[in-house]
């Protein structure tokens, strides 16, 4: 068990998740793993028994039987647990931090609050208090990228003209790795950023050497 | 007089259990007769003018080998870069063309024409008929599919393929961020081959429609035609949407109309939304034929019959509709409403629905039978084990929480090679294991086979199924190195070494293949037992498939009904007159309706290839102006292969039993091709939504609305939009008059001369509109899609003069008198579409005019 947790580990997994959005999505993947398990066990025992002599079960056995019956069971149950989790991670008006992820070729320059409140911007690595909910304002400037920190939560596309918004959490103080995550050209391998998350009561000194952020077109 | 050419009485009010048999005759010479005038020309002139479906469909699907193999090649280039953190094997920008050329390859110039040189060779054969419904349409379709597959693969070669990934995203894929010609190249050349996806779709409709043997009932035809006929109804959708898009960014890259640029009033989530429009139906499109492979062999395999052909039906029909709701679920993570999100969510969830309908009735049918483990049900266990966990992890990608983390990782590398082998690879394996003894008249070599299969299959597992772990530890697709993640190098390294087991494994398919075809042992007529009529002819098969076509009583035989019709015991015996005779039935009920007579040997479709692939080709390298010569031959070319079709004479009712003789073609007007042009027009119609689907989301969703004030005298628009829309009217009002005139003996010529002169003038209407009332279509998006608009009306009217010229000349020459309609109903259909389509698209230029 341990061998097989310690195979999950890394710094961009998500099956180490650090934060609730991330946290939950893996327990839905775990879930869903083992039904799928389950249900390709099933297959091939079913599979296995019509090797036997022939068998006559009734057509709508299989096709309303197993063919709607138990496929709507099964999808019904995932398709609410989904609902149920997209509904907790999504952002809502809960007064959560505002930060800005802006994504170029092949680059982020972030900006985020400072101790004093100002919001100031920072070069390949965002800084988000630990234990609060942060919204990240995530945009582009020339091509589609996209904004992932795989253990904090889903991805969400950076595209130019648009604004998204992606709801980020970090349960405890320490680094995360982040990365663009939709094709942008030839420097999309590289393009990685980290993520600091930081005590509420020791913010970090680059916070406070850092230039004020520059304005955006959208703001 | 002209009554004797209607059809006699019989032959219309015929059903289907009165047809007599014809009496036997020797099959020696039947075979000698029937071979003079359907086989190819000898020698290499015999390649290039081969019309028929035997000799086609092998090369569709030998092509398609061929490029399984290069894109197969370029899969293990990227193994051999990813074995290693910091591969220094291929650069950065060589890396982007092989992945993107691995993904077009094996979707367009593999999967695609692999499903429809499937589709081309069996289904006349399991129809019971002899060839498609437009022979000349195969080969064209043919050479355009190697044409463009040949200008992808010398980009590839020379150092210039396209690089963005083989779904193009924009703005990547526009011209400030990819210079140079490799997005042309892919735009250009997929869109040709394209062509070939879009006449195999039209042919198999049509054929399954209209060609099917008398008696067999739409309603109990073989499993595998309507799989095909939903495959070839989602083909004339699906399509469309890319079709656009591809013209739409070629036009934004050469002459510099926004569409995506956000600047000026684009979206690159347009391209987005038309991509997928298309890109998730083809991913049905290409499971649905081997899914129709499954249901065919499953039951053979087993010596029953399948379980629930009813709602494998329903399946089909159902999967055709649902595909086309669930686009988004390949855009989750672009930012899309919530509520939109859960809908999509809900609508990808049931596609599965129909799905596990057709996996439980397979296994039903197995259950009901007694499963044999030939090599064919080899490939088939590894088809259920595969694609269920491909599935099932479908099934986790369409929950949205978790697709946030799993989108563009290798777990979605995974899951797509989970389908795509599964789903479709291993059924075509069995598939070629189950028919080749129909194709090649011979036994294979036994063993070689099942260690093919199970290296594949070992190979396959191996390569794949770790890779979902990969993308979990957070590995995402498309990159070429990954130095900073050595947690990584182990998943990378196994999935590697198995990726080279599988391709020998695949290797070793091959040359069972070509071991079989080369030195397997005669195969008997019947080596599976099986009931199609796809056994019941000669193996290998002759080039006119039934010396005598089956009718009712004959449908299910299998090898055994074979020698009646060999001897002539079935309808239309031999060819008497010379000609191509096949049997046009009714949609519905297949009862028999009249003769169509194919074209022979021409080597007019390389020829339209070629005059496409120099329009091409002037497109590729920037040399706009020359592209018209390119179109004015690509026209000429039209007009001669309509020519080839005419006919100035009356021709006699064909017997096709006794007592029961058939018009043929040129006296009716539900001709093969009527059929044909509602297809395309159905495929031109979802193109046109599409389009109004572009005007309305970048009106209302674009960033950089609204745009600047139109400059055009607005009334002076609206009565140039006027004068369009009433000459295309008045086209269509003449048309009918036409029509009527040729129904009572009368004179065609006038309302042909009106027609096209009020077609031209409509023309003129829209070149003056384009002139004087549009604004400059770089300026904003709305702009660049009212000249699109405008474009597409102005392209039908053009056309439509053609087909109005076309008439002219047919009356004038005589083809059109008595029952002879010629071109006229196929044109009405055109010229009311064109109508139609101008009528909407005016009614938005002028909205737009007056600020609504
Ligand atoms: C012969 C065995 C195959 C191997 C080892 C293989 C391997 C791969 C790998 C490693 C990638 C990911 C490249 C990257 O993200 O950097 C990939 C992408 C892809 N493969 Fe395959 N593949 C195989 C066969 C196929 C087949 C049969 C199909 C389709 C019928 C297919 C369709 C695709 C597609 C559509 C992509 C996405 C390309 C893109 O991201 O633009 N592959 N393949
Ligand atoms: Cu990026
Ligand atoms: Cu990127």
């Amino acid at each position: 068990m341990t061998l097989l947790l310690a195979g999950c580990d890394g710094p961009l997994s998500t099956l180490a998740p650090a934060g609730p959005a991330a946290g939950d999505i893996a327990l839905l993947w775990w879930g869903m793993l083992i039904g799928s398990a389950a249900i390709t066990l099933l297959v091939g025992v079913l599979l296995a028994l019509s090797f036997g002599p022939p068998r006559v079960r009734p057509v709508r056995y299989w096709t309303h039987g197993w063919g709607l019956g138990f496929s709507l069971a099964v999808l019904t149950t995932v398709l609410v647990a989904g609902l149920w989790i997209g509904e907790r991670i999504l952002p809502r008006d809960d007064g959560a931090v505002e930060v800005r992820a802006h994504a170029y070729q092949w680059g982020w320059r972030f900006a985020q609050p400072n101790a004093e409140g100002e919001t100031v911007q920072t070069d390949g690595v965002l800084y988000i208090p630990a234990g609060r909910p942060v919204d990240v304002i995530v945009t582009a400037e020339d091509v589609i990228h996209a904004f992932w920190v795989p253990q904090l939560a889903g991805k969400v596309d950076a595209i130019p003209g648009r604004r998204n918004l992606l709801r980020i959490e970090a349960d405890r103080p320490g680094t995360h790795d982040g990365l663009c995550a939709e094709f942008c050209g030839l420097g999309h391998a590289t393009m990685r950023f980290e993520l600091v998350a930081y005590g509420v009561d020791a913010p970090p000194d680059a916070l406070a050497d850092a230039p004020a952020a520059e304005e955006y077109a959208d703001d | 007089m002209t009554d004797a050419y209607i059809g006699t009485a019989t032959g219309t009010r015929a059903t289907t259990d009165e047809i007599k048999s014809d009496a036997p005759q020797r099959a020696l010479g039947l075979h000698r007769e029937l071979d003079r005038t359907w086989a190819n020309d000898p020698g290499w002139r015999g390649q290039i003018s081969a019309v028929n479906h035997t000799t086609l469909g092998l090369r569709f699907m030998g092509t398609a080998l061929v490029f399984f193999a290069i894109g197969g090649i370029l899969a293990m280039l990227i193994r051999t870069q990813l074995a290693t953190p910091e591969g220094a094997f291929l650069d950065t920008e060589i890396y982007n063309q092989i992945f993107t050329m691995h993904g077009s390859i094996m979707m367009f110039l593999f999967a695609i024409p692999m499903l429809e040189g499937l589709a081309i060779y069996m289904l006349p054969k399991i129809l019971g008929t002899r060839d498609l419904a437009f022979p000349r349409l195969t080969a064209l379709g043919y050479w355009c599919y190697l044409f463009g597959g040949l200008i992808l693969l010398f980009a590839l070669l020379g150092g210039v393929a396209p690089r963005e990934g083989w779904f193009m995203y924009t703005p990547l894929s526009g011209a400030t961020y990819s210079p140079g010609i490799n997005a042309d190249v892919w735009l250009l050349g997929v869109t040709f081959v394209e062509i070939s996806a879009l006449a195999a779709a039209v042919e198999i409709t049509v054929t399954i429609l209209r060609q099917r043997a008398p008696g067999m009932k739409l309603t109990e035809m073989p499993l595998f035609a309507w799989y095909m006929l939903g495959t070839s109804v989602m083909m004339l959708v699906g399509f469309p949407p890319l079709i656009l898009a591809s013209v739409l960014l070629e036009i934004e890259r050469a002459f510099g109309w926004p569409f995506f640029e956000v600047a000026r009033g684009g979206d690159p989530l347009l391209w987005q939304h038309l991509f997928w429009l298309f890109g998730h139906p083809e991913v049905y499109i290409i499971f649905l034929p081997a899914a129709g492979a499954l249901s065919t062999i499953i039951p053979v395999m087993c010596r029953t019959t399948i379980l629930g052909y009813g709602a494998i039906v329903a399946a089909i029909v159902a999967l055709v509709f649902l595909s086309f709701g669930l686009w988004v679920h390949h855009m989750f993570t672009v930012g899309i409403p919530h509520m939109a999100l859960a809908f999509f969510s809900a609508a990808s969830v049931l596609v599965a629905v129909p799905t596990a309908v057709q996996v439980f009735a397979w296994i039903g049918t197995m259950w009901k039978g007694r499963p044999d483990m030939h090599l064919p049900m080899y490939h088939i266990m590894g088809f259920f084990l595969t694609f269920v966990m491909g599935g099932l992890t479908g099934v986790m990608l369409a929950i949205v929480p978790f697709n946030w983390q799993a989108h563009d990782t290798h777990f979605v590398v995974a899951h797509l090679h989970y389908v795509l082998i599964g789903g479709f690879v291993f059924p075509m394996m069995a598939a070629a294991a189950y028919w080749m003894p129909q194709i090649t008249g011979r036994a294979r070599i036994k063993g070689l086979g099942e260690a093919a299969f199970w290296t594949i299959l070992i190979g396959f597992h191996g390569t794949f199924f770790l890779m979902h772990l990969t993308g979990l530890l957070g590995m995402p697709r498309r990159i070429d190195v990954y130095p900073d993640n050595p947690e990584w190098i182990w998943l990378n390294l196994t999935s590697s070494i198995f990726g080279f087991v599988m391709t020998i494994g695949f290797a070793l398919f091959a040359l069972d293949l070509v071991l079989q075809a080369w030195l397997g042992p005669r195969s008997p007529r019947d080596p599976w037992r099986a009931p199609g009529l796809d056994w019941a002819m000669r193996l290998p098969p002759p080039s006119y498939n039934f010396a005598s076509l089956p009718g009712p009583g004959r449908l299910d035989g299998g090898a055994q009904a074979a020698q009646g019709l060999a001897r002539g015991e079935g309808l239309l015996p031999g060819a008497p007159r010379g000609r191509r005779e096949v049997l046009v039935t009714g949609v519905g009920s297949a009862r028999p309706e009249l003769i169509a007579i194919l074209p022979g040997n021409t080597a007019l479709p390389l020829g339209l290839a070629c005059a496409i692939g120099a329009f091409v080709l002037m497109m590729l390298s920037g040399l706009y102006w020359l592209t018209l010569p390119a179109l004015a031959l690509v026209a000429a070319l039209i007009w001669v292969w309509a020519r080839g079709m005419a006919q100035g004479h009356d021709a006699a009712p064909v017997e096709v039993a006794p007592g029961l003789s058939l018009p043929v073609h040129i006296h009716r007007h539900d001709t093969l091709g009527r059929t044909g042009t509602v297809c395309l027009l159905l495929a031109d119609g979802t193109l046109f939504a599409a389009l109004l689907f572009g005007v309305g989301f970048l009106s209302v969703v674009a960033p950089g609305w609204p745009p600047p004030e139109l400059t055009g005298d607005p009334k002076l628009g609206a009565g140039l939009i006027a004068g369009l829309v009433g000459g295309l009217g008045l086209g269509a009002i003449a048309v009918r008059l036409g029509l009527r005139a040729q129904g009572n003996g009368g004179a065609v010529l006038p309302a042909a001369a009106v027609a096209f002169i009020a077609n031209l003038a409509a023309l003129a209407c829209l070149i003056w509109l384009a002139v004087a009332v549009l604004d400059d279509p770089t300026r904003h998006a709305r702009d660049a899609l009212r000249g699109v608009l405008a474009g597409y009306a102005g392209l039908h009217a053009l056309i439509a003069a053609g087909m109005a010229g076309y008439a002219l000349d047919q009356a004038r020459r005589g083809e059109i008198a008595g029952t002879r309609a010629g071109c006229m109903p196929a044109w009405r259909l055109w010229q009311d579409f064109a109508a139609v389509t101008a009528l909407i698209a005016g009614a938005i230029l002028i909205a737009q005019g007056s600020g609504a």
